[in-house]
This record gives C-alpha cells, sequence and structure tokens, in this order.
C-alpha cells in the first residue's frame, strides 16, 4: 500500500489563512514571550529555564519539518546528540570558548542533516520515518563506541567557559542570558523561515506534492533543504544545552530522545508557531515535578501520549488557535 | 580444524544454529506486527510490551496458580490476546481514519504505561522462570552443545508461523482477511463483519507476540524491559521483509537472525546495529520490502 | 468585648512564637538527599531500599541528641548523567541540601561529584564502581563508599585465579565499566600468574549471550569472567546456566553480582558463583538485625550492599557533622569524616581515606546449592574474608591529586 507524506488537515492550525491582523497578534505573541524571557529569571529557577528553552528550540526544529515539511523524523536525536558531543568536546578537550564551540556542534548537526537527509528523502511517508530511525540507531552506536564520546559516562565536567573570551558564563544568569537570545533568534529564525516564499512552497509541497511537481518545484530539493535547516537548528539546542549543564551524553543520541521530541510537539500542537514552545514547557516541567515519584514519570508520560492522540490532537496551542480562530 | 576466515568451520555452525533460534523470536513477532499493519493499517509499538506481558502472565500463572510452562502456552497468548482485543475495541479502533502517526504515537504511549505499571510492580531485576522438566538438557553436536529447549522454540515457532500462513492463504477465513485488507468496503457490502474482523486480527496478532513471550520466558530474563529491548530490532525485521507480507516477515525474521548471529562471530560489537544497516540498505533500494508489494 | 482580650491574645501569641523559634535555632538543620535510581536497571540494589537504610541510620543515630535536625529527601536519577547533575544541582541551589548520598550509576556518580565539588558539598557515593572516583576524578567533596572495580578484580580475581582458575575468558559489557572491569581483573591475573585467553565485547544491553557463551565455552579457559552488570550480568549466568557451562567443567566468575540479582536468578541456576562484596544479610548478628527492620519496610526484601553502604555513610556523616556542629563547609566536613575511624554495625571497623577512599574488608562469596539453601535469601556461603588494605587499590597508584608525594 502506498503512503504519501501528507498528514491530515485537520490538526495542523497552520492551513488558516493569516491576515495581516493575525501577523500583528503574532508580532504581538513574540514581544509578549521576549518580555517573559528577561522577566521569568527572577521568579523562576534559572537553569529550569535553561532547560526548557533549549528543548522548546529543539522541539520548534523539529516542527518545522514535521508541521511545514508534512515529514516526521523518527530520529532527530542523532543532530540534537551530536551537536552536543562536539560542542562538549570543543569547549573541553580543545578550550574554545563557548561560543565558537556551540558554532561547531550546530555545524556539526547540519552536516549530519545533510548526510541523513539525502539518504531519507528518497522515501516518502513511513519509510522515510523508520530510514530516520535507523539512521539515528547508527548514529547512536557510533557514539556509543567512539572514544571522544566518553560511552557511557559521556563528556562531563565541560566547562562553561568565557563568551567571545570575556563574559564568564560561570554565573547561571549570565548563561541564562546567552541561552534566551540564541532561543529569541532561533524562533525568529523558524518564523522568518515559514513565513517566506521558502516556507509557502514547503507548505504546498506537504499539502499536494504531486501538484507541486507538475507546477516545476524541485521538491526534493526543498525536502532537503528544510531537513537540513530543521536539524541544524536542532543541533543549535542540543550544542547549547551542552555548555548549559556542562554535560554530553548517550541520552541524548537514544531514541527516546527522538520520541520525547515528538512528544512534546504534539502537545503542543504539530504545525503551530508557538505550540513546540508550550510543549517543552509542559513535559520539561512534568518530568521536574514528577522526578521525586520517580517510577511513575513513564506510566504518566505514556498516558499524556494516549489522551493527546485520541482526544486532544491540535493540542494547546492548536486549540487556543482554534478557539480565537486565529492562525498561532 | 578447517577455518573460515580464522573462525572454526564448528564455531561458525554454532553460531549460525543459535542466530536461526533468535530468527524465531524475530519471526513470530514480526509476523504479529505484519498482520496487524496489513489489514489494520497500525504500526503496533506496543507489541514489545504486550510480548512482555506474555512472559509475565506465564510467570503469574505458575507463582499464582501453579499452571506450570504447557498450561501457560496456551492460555498466556489468550490471555495476551484478549486484552488486545480490548485495547482495540476501547482506543485503537478510533484511529483508523486517521494518518499512520497517530496510531504508532497512540501504541507507543501504551507501550509505555504497560512497561511503567510492570516496572513499578515487579522492579526491574528480572524473576525466574525455570524450563520445562521434559525440555531441559540438551544434544552433543558435534559442533555444538544445543540445549532441547532451544531446538523446541525453532520447532514451535516455525510451526506457528506457517500454520498461520496457511490459515492467510489457503482457507477462506484467511481469504475474507486478505479481501478486507484490499477493500473493506466492499467486503463489508458483502455482509463480511469488518470490524469484528479487524478486531479479532488485533488479538491474534498481539496474541502471537504473547506466545513468543511464553517461549522466551525460561531463557531470557522474565522482566519489564525486555519489550522495549526488542521491539526496535522486530519493527526493523518487518520493514525489511515488507510490510504487510506475511511470508516476507517469517522468511525475514529467520534470515536477519542468522545475519546477527554471523555478525557476533566476526564483530560482536556492531550485531545489535547490523540490522539498521541492512535496513537503511533495503529502504533505498527496495522501499516496499524485499517481499513486500511494490509502493 | 473590650480591648484588652486581643491584646493579650497577642501577646500570648507572640511568646508562643518566641518559644518555638528559640530552642530550635539551637540545633543545626541537615539536609541529605538520597538520589539513585528508582525506575531503571539498577532500582533493586538501589531504589526506595535506600531511602529506608537512610530513615534507620537516623533512627539509630538519635540526632536530636547531638544537637541535629535532619530532613531526608530523594529522587530517580534515572541512570541519566544529565537528570543526576540537574537534579544535583537544584537541591543544592534551591532546596538547602548539604549532603547527597546513593548515586549508584558510575556516570551519575561522575556527574553529582562535578556539581557537589563546585558547590562546595559532600556527596558520598555507595554504588557506583568506577575506580575513578577516587583516582583521576577525585574531589575533596566526596567519597566513595563500599565498593569499586579494583576491589572487585582483586577480591573475585586474585581469589579465583589462587584457587587454581588461572586461564579465563571474558564476557565484557561494551561500555567504560565493562572495560574498565575487564582491564582491572586483567591486572590481577597477570600478576597472580594467570593469563587471560580470549575475550568477547557484547553489545550494552545484551538479551541473548548464547553466541559468546559458546565462544567461551570453546576457549577452554577454566574461568569465564563476567565483566557486566544488572541484566547483562542475569542473563548470562542464565543462559550459561541452559548451555550446561558449568557441568563442562568451566566456573563463572560474576565480577559485580549484588544479592538482589543472585535472589531473582534463584540457587538453581545461580549456584556454584563466586562473587565478591562487602556485606551480605547473612553474615553475623549484626547484619541480621539491620536486615531484619529493612525487611519489614521492604515486603521482605533483604538489603543489598549498596543499602547497608547507605545505612553506614550517613551514620558517619551525622557523626562527622555533630562534632562541626555546621554543614556549611563541605570538604571540611569530608575531611572530619576521613579523620574520624569508621565503626558500625554493617562494616565493622575502617577508615577513609585521603583519596576518599573508604577501606573495609570484602568477603569472597559462593553461592550455594539448592540443597543447601533454607529459605528464599539464603544464598551465600563465605569461602574467605580479604582484609580491607588488601583489597583496595593502594594509595599512591590512583593518580588522584588530593594525595601527595
Amino acid at each position: 500500500m502506498a503512503d504519501t507524506a501528507a498528514l491530515d488537515a485537520a490538526p495542523i492550525a497552520a492551513a488558516l489563512p493569516e491576515s495581516r491582523d493575525d501577523k500583528a497578534l503574532q508580532r504581538k505573541i513574540f514581544i509578549g514571550i521576549a518580555v517573559l524571557l528577561v522577566l521569568a529569571p527572577f521568579v523562576l529557577y534559572p537553569v529550569y529555564l535553561m532547560k526548557v528553552l533549549c528543548f522548546a528550540l529543539f522541539a520548534l526544529a523539529f516542527n518545522l519539518l514535521l508541521g511545514y515539511g508534512g515529514l516526521l523524523s523518527f530520529g532527530h536525536a542523532a543532530y540534537f546528540g551530536m551537536a552536543s558531543y562536539l560542542a562538549a568536546y570543543s569547549a573541553k578537550a580543545w578550550g574554545l570558548t563557548p561560543e565558537v564551540a556551540i558554532l561547531i556542534g550546530t555545524v556539526t548537526a547540519a552536516l549530519f542533516g545533510l548526510l541523513f537527509g539525502s539518504l531519507a528523502i528518497r522515501r516518502q511517508g513511513i519509510y522515510f520515518s523508520m530510514i530516520t530511525l535507523a539512521l539515528a540507531q547508527m548514529a547512536f552506536f557510533f557514539a556509543l563506541q567512539a572514544k571522544f564520546t566518553g560511552g557511557e559516562d559521556g563528556i562531563q565536567a565541560v566547562p562553561r567557559g568565557n563568551l567571545f573570551g570575556a563574559i564568564s558564563l560561570a554565573d547561571d544568569r549570565a548563561m541564562y542570558a546567552l541561552v534566551a537570545t540564541v532561543f529569541f533568534l532561533g524562533m525568529l529564525g523558524i518564523y522568518r523561515i515559514i513565513h517566506s516564499p521558502f516556507g509557502q512552497v514547503l507548505k504546498a509541497i506537504r499539502d499536494n506534492e504531486s501538484r507541486a511537481i507538475s507546477l516545476g518545484y524541485r521538491v526534493n530539493q526543498y525536502k532537503l533543504a528544510v531537513f537540513v535547516l530543521s536539524a541544524t537548528l536542532a543541533g543549535l539546542a542540543g550544542a547549547t544545552k551542552a555548555i548549559v549543564f556542562q554535560l554530553a551524553s548517550l541520552t541524548d543520541v537514544h531514541w527516546s530522545m527522538s520520541g520525547e521530541v515528538v512528544l512534546m510537539t504534539l502537545v503542543g500542537g504539530m504545525g503551530t508557531v508557538f505550540g513546540p514552545i508550550v510543549g517543552a514547557l509542559v513535559i520539561v516541567t512534568m518530568e521536574t515535578y514528577l522526578a521525586q515519584f520517580g517510577a511513575w514519570v513513564t506510566v504518566i508520560q505514556g498516558c499524556v501520549f494516549v489522551l493527546c492522540v485520541l482526544l486532544f490532537r491540535e493540542g494547546v496551542v492548536g486549540l487556543i488557535a482554534r478557539i480565537l480562530r486565529k492562525p498561532l | 580444524m578447517m577455518t573460515i576466515f580464522g573462525v572454526p568451520t564448528q564455531a561458525l555452525f554454532g553460531q549460525l544454529l543459535l542466530g536461526l533460534i533468535n530468527g524465531s523470536f524475530y519471526a513470530i513477532l514480526s509476523l504479529g506486527l505484519a498482520i496487524i499493519f496489513g489489514l489494520l493499517n497500525i504500526i503496533n509499538f506496543a507489541h514489545g510490551a504486550l510480548y512482555m506481558m506474555g512472559a509475565f502472565v506465564a510467570w503469574m500463572l505458575l507463582t499464582y496458580f501453579g499452571l506450570g510452562y504447557w498450561w501457560a502456552l496456551g492460555l498466556a497468548p489468550l490471555v495476551v490476546g484478549v486484552f488486545g482485543v480490548i485495547l482495540e475495541r476501547v482506543l485503537i479502533a478510533r484511529l483508523y481514519k486517521l494518518d499512520h502517526l497517530y496510531g504508532l504515537l497512540l501504541t507507543f504511549g501504551l507501550a509505555l504505561i504497560i512497561q511503567g505499571l510492570f516496572r513499578n510492580q515487579y522492579g526491574v531485576s528480572g524473576l525466574p522462570y525455570a524450563i520445562p522438566a521434559e525440555l531441559s538438557g540438551g544434544q552433543r553436536l558435534p559442533f555444538m552443545f544445543l540445549p532441547n529447549y532451544r531446538a523446541w522454540v525453532v520447532v514451535a515457532s516455525l510451526t506457528v508461523c506457517i500454520a498461520t500462513w496457511l490459515v492467510i492463504e489457503k482457507t477462506k477465513l484467511g481469504a475474507y482477511l486478505r479481501a478486507a485488507t484490499e477493500n473493506p468496503t466492499l467486503v463489508q457490502a458483502f455482509g463480511v463483519n469488518v470490524p469484528l474482523f479487524l478486531t479479532l486480527t488485533y488479538g491474534f496478532g498481539v496474541a502471537l507476540a504473547g506466545f513468543a513471550g511464553v517461549l522466551a520466558a525460561p531463557i531470557y530474563s522474565v522482566n519489564p524491559n525486555m519489550g522495549a529491548d526488542i521491539i526496535i530490532v522486530v519493527f526493523a525485521v518487518v520493514v525489511i521483509g515488507g510490510m504487510g507480507s506475511i511470508i516476507g516477515s517469517v522468511i525475514t525474521g529467520f534470515a536477519l537472525g542468522l545475519v546477527e548471529g554471523l555478525t557476533k562471530v566476526f564483530y560482536p560489537e556492531a550485531s545489535s546495529t547490523v540490522i539498521f544497516v541492512i535496513m537503511v540498505l533495503v529502504l533505498l533500494v527496495k522501499p516496499a520490502g524485499l517481499f513486500g508489494r511494490t509502493a | 468585648m473590650n480591648g484588652r482580650f486581643p491584646l493579650a491574645a497577642l501577646a500570648g501569641a507572640l511568646l508562643a512564637g518566641a518559644a518555638l523559634i528559640a530552642p530550635a535555632s539551637a540545633q543545626t538543620a541537615v539536609k541529605i538527599g538520597v538520589l539513585g535510581d528508582r525506575s531503571g536497571a539498577y532500582s533493586d540494589i538501589s531504589g526506595e531500599g535506600s531511602v529506608v537504610a537512610a530513615r534507620l541510620a537516623l533512627e539509630d543515630f538519635k540526632p536530636e541528641q547531638h544537637g541535629l535536625k535532619v530532613e531526608i529527601v530523594s529522587a530517580d536519577h534515572q541512570n541519566k548523567p544529565d537528570v543526576g547533575a540537574a537534579i544535583a544541582r537544584q537541591w543544592y541551589d534551591r532546596d538547602s541540601v548539604d549532603m547527597i548520598t546513593d548515586g549508584v550509576t558510575s556516570s551519575v556518580a561522575l556527574a553529582i561529584s562535578q556539581v557537589t565539588k563546585e558547590k562546595n558539598k559532600v556527596f558520598i557515593d555507595t554504588g557506583a564502581g568506577t575506580a575513578d572516583l577516587t583516582g583521576p576524578q577525585c574531589s575533596p567533596n566526596t567519597i566513595h563508599w563500599v565498593y569499586d572495580t579494583v576491589a572487585l578484580a582483586n577480591g573475585t580475581g586474585g581469589a579465583m585465579v589462587k584457587r587454581g582458575g588461572n586461564t579465563w575468558f571474558f564476557l565484557t559489557a561494551d561500555y567504560v565499566f565493562g572495560q574498565t572491569l575487564q582491564r582491572d581483573t586483567t591486572k590481577v591475573i597477570d600478576k597472580n600468574g594467570g593469563k587471560v585467553v580470549g575475550s568477547v565485547k557484547t553489545p550494552f544491553p545484551t538479551a541473548d549471550f548464547s553466541s559468546f557463551l559458546l565462544q567461551a565455552q570453546g576457549s577452554g579457559a577454566k574461568v569465564i569472567g563476567l565483566a557486566n552488570a544488572g541484566a547483562d550480568t542475569i542473563n548470562s549466568i542464565k543462559q550459561a546456566g541452559e548451555f550446561g557451562i558449568t557441568e563442562g567443567g568451566q566456573s563463572l566468575a560474576g565480577l559485580l553480582v549484588f544479592s538482589s540479582d543472585v535472589h531473582s536468578l534463584g540457587t538453581k541456576v545461580a549456584q556454584g558463583l563466586v562473587l565478591t562484596e562487602p556485606f551480605y544479610w547473612d553474615l553475623n548478628d549484626q547484619t541480621r538485625a539491620f536486615s531484619d527492620r529493612f525487611s519489614k519496610q521492604m515486603k521482605g526484601s533483604k538489603p543489598t550492599s549498596n543499602h547497608a553502604g547507605v545505612y553506614s555513610d550517613v551514620l558517619h556523616y551525622l557523626k562527622a557533622v555533630a562534632e562541626l556542629k555546621s554543614t556549611t563547609d563541605g570538604a571540611a566536613t569530608v575531611a572530619k569524616m576521613k579523620a574520624i575511624p569508621t565503626d558500625d554495625p554493617l562494616f565493622g571497623k575502617g577508615v577513609v581515606r585521603a583519596d576518599g577512599r573508604k577501606i573495609h574488608d570484602m568477603y569472597l562469596f559462593e553461592v550455594k546449592k539448592p540443597a543447601e539453601s533454607k529459605g528464599e535469601w539464603d544464598l551465600y556461603k563465605k569461602l574467605e574474608t580479604i582484609p580491607g588494605d588488601q583489597v583496595f587499590r593502594p594509595l599512591g597508584e590512583g593518580g588522584c591529586p588530593l594525595v601527595k608525594g
């Protein structure tokens, strides 16, 4: 039975047409987020916030591929994780400043994205997803075997270092400022991609690939481009995370990490602009709060999956968008 | 002593035989998955958790009811099958009109729940389940010591796989099943109760997983994580064999067991990953799988 | 009603409040965090049992009599270094936790040790194996209790060779812990005149060891060393029984085995297995007494050496804090713990060395045959006692920067 890549139109609120008012609303939301980012560390624990932001960026990157590209990748942890390892290694073993380390990590993710993407996009639908899973498993195996990753121990004691050689990031607040900036720029970048001519072509491909081909678009190039962009931004998230937590481990490349980002996007709302942020917030908070209940975390995560799929496919932001009748 | 690539032929045959035994598990599990995907279009991520349930039910039958292995072989798949029927009716049936993605996510969530609950209750060290007395001991073959139980696993697995294949390909029931896969509306118009078919198929598919669980209980540790470890490999087997192809998944299951066995001899560290390498290669060359119908 | 009653009530309330506050300030507040694995591969040797052990230590120490007020919190690091480090950080920054114990997983322990050094608190690891915690990664804020890979290598490795097992084949879990275990045991085997005839690296984790066991059988080595842990160890032992390894004349040496692993295997499968542990519930009257109290709270399960370690280190930590009357300087507390010799009902007399290594005797055990076992938890018979100063790595050889000269 043949499979096409397109998902149900129903859960993806991005299908709503966008007017000038809608864009104004979205701009206001951006400003609101910026304000929150500035105020939040005075109220909440900065390290927890940084975790939310890194995962929010990861989820945004994933959603770019899924919600707008219509491609479900089961192996996104590969880009997140490999970037994390390379950033950690360059900061620790080569003693590079954090912004260079993060850059190296991001570039690594882009390269992996290019390599894996060019293999995966040759197929569609579930086969595409399975290839991404298989490739991510191989990346996991590589991370497990390679000497520099430290295997089970991971790369530990990664120095926070001095930003641009001058600003010490050892203080959580300075680190937070960097993470918040990276996140905001990443989020803006994704927004620009979605609302560009490139983004329009992507949506066209997602909704009706054969038609896009008949209109003359080089569909595969577009798909590869969004794949690489998604991988690169996921890598940016991973590299930043490595510097914040001073640690890169196998958890970052494991398939459960790929599953988590799917969960975040699902809960927040696939194909919405802000959904993944909310999704990351919900999931990270849930995990942090439930860590003391240890054994029940998996069960609760499973219940969230089941409930979301059955009753709540549009996710939090998707629901809000539908009620307000505005694209979010 | 003859050697092939530096490995004595005796050792090689021993490893191949062991690979075949592992392949039996892959075959039964991928058979169940393929049946479920072929008819229901659901990628049943919960398959590993249900395999684990089969092993646990076998243990429970022994510990709480004193019913031994041979009882478990019949009862455990039944229990797991009934549980599967309930899952299908209550949860999974709602997703048939939607994209595959949701079926996968739902069953993934179910797997997390089932595994988490069992872990909470029974811990992770695993529970003891002994090989039944009739099957213990082994044969001293020239190239290895073959435990009787492992030989039994191959026999049982082959029997079940062939029996299933016969039912699907050669009986009227199987014909209805195959027709319903091609065109459910038309089949329903002929008066066949298609939703019932779907439910029973899911139940049967997971009953196969439960059966594999009972087979596994005496030799692998009966612990809540046993499903999670094996499910990803079984997925790869199904994809390589051709999703929806019954005979494809069985043959591929055994074949990949052999390949894994070979890898363990020459490059053991890679034995968990070789299946994925093959999967990528197959997907690039023949995306519908080795035996699948063309996409 | 007039204005005097409310005024009197207010005065009374103020006095009562002052009375409540005053004595409390004479006590030192101590908060202990039990950070272990509650849901993963090691949850049976850690988990709720570690919390119970810590509470039992509190009961026995009677903190009020020493001017201390102790609180215990716990969390699950799920065997993930990032989760463990994040919880440790939060506990130290926000929740005023002074000391973290348990730990269990080597990679997580290293991460916690890092954070603890940064925040100048105290970390006493019980279950992790890596000897690097008292080697290149040693820290003035970390103490390594219970066991490490070198001790296991010296114990089981050395003992087996001396008992005639001089040819070895390793089944090694292919990650840092397994490789370190193999490396350390190989050193001991060579030193005692034995020989390693072969080894195979098994992917971590693995469910089926049949082909690796086949290779081990084919090698003809007298001893098959299992350089793995947790579910891998249980599976390899179970399957070794299936393939008639011990009937064929080879012995199995479990390099890292806990009583909970043996319990889940059962004596029928695990009989004859040789292992090294520093604690066993049935060793003497004191261990039996503790284990009874423990099992009442743990649905009949007996404590593992990791649980006993938590009990023992909490006791010793509180002794040090009681003397210092403060918890603010973690390194000073650890220095105090190194200055006071240890003595507790479970591990006997011992000492904490300069590199953070706790020294105590270890024991070589063999798993009983089913006929010899009189109960569900009657699992071990003691073969010999290995004195603490012989079984652990000598102080100067670890490469710890804290050790001078």
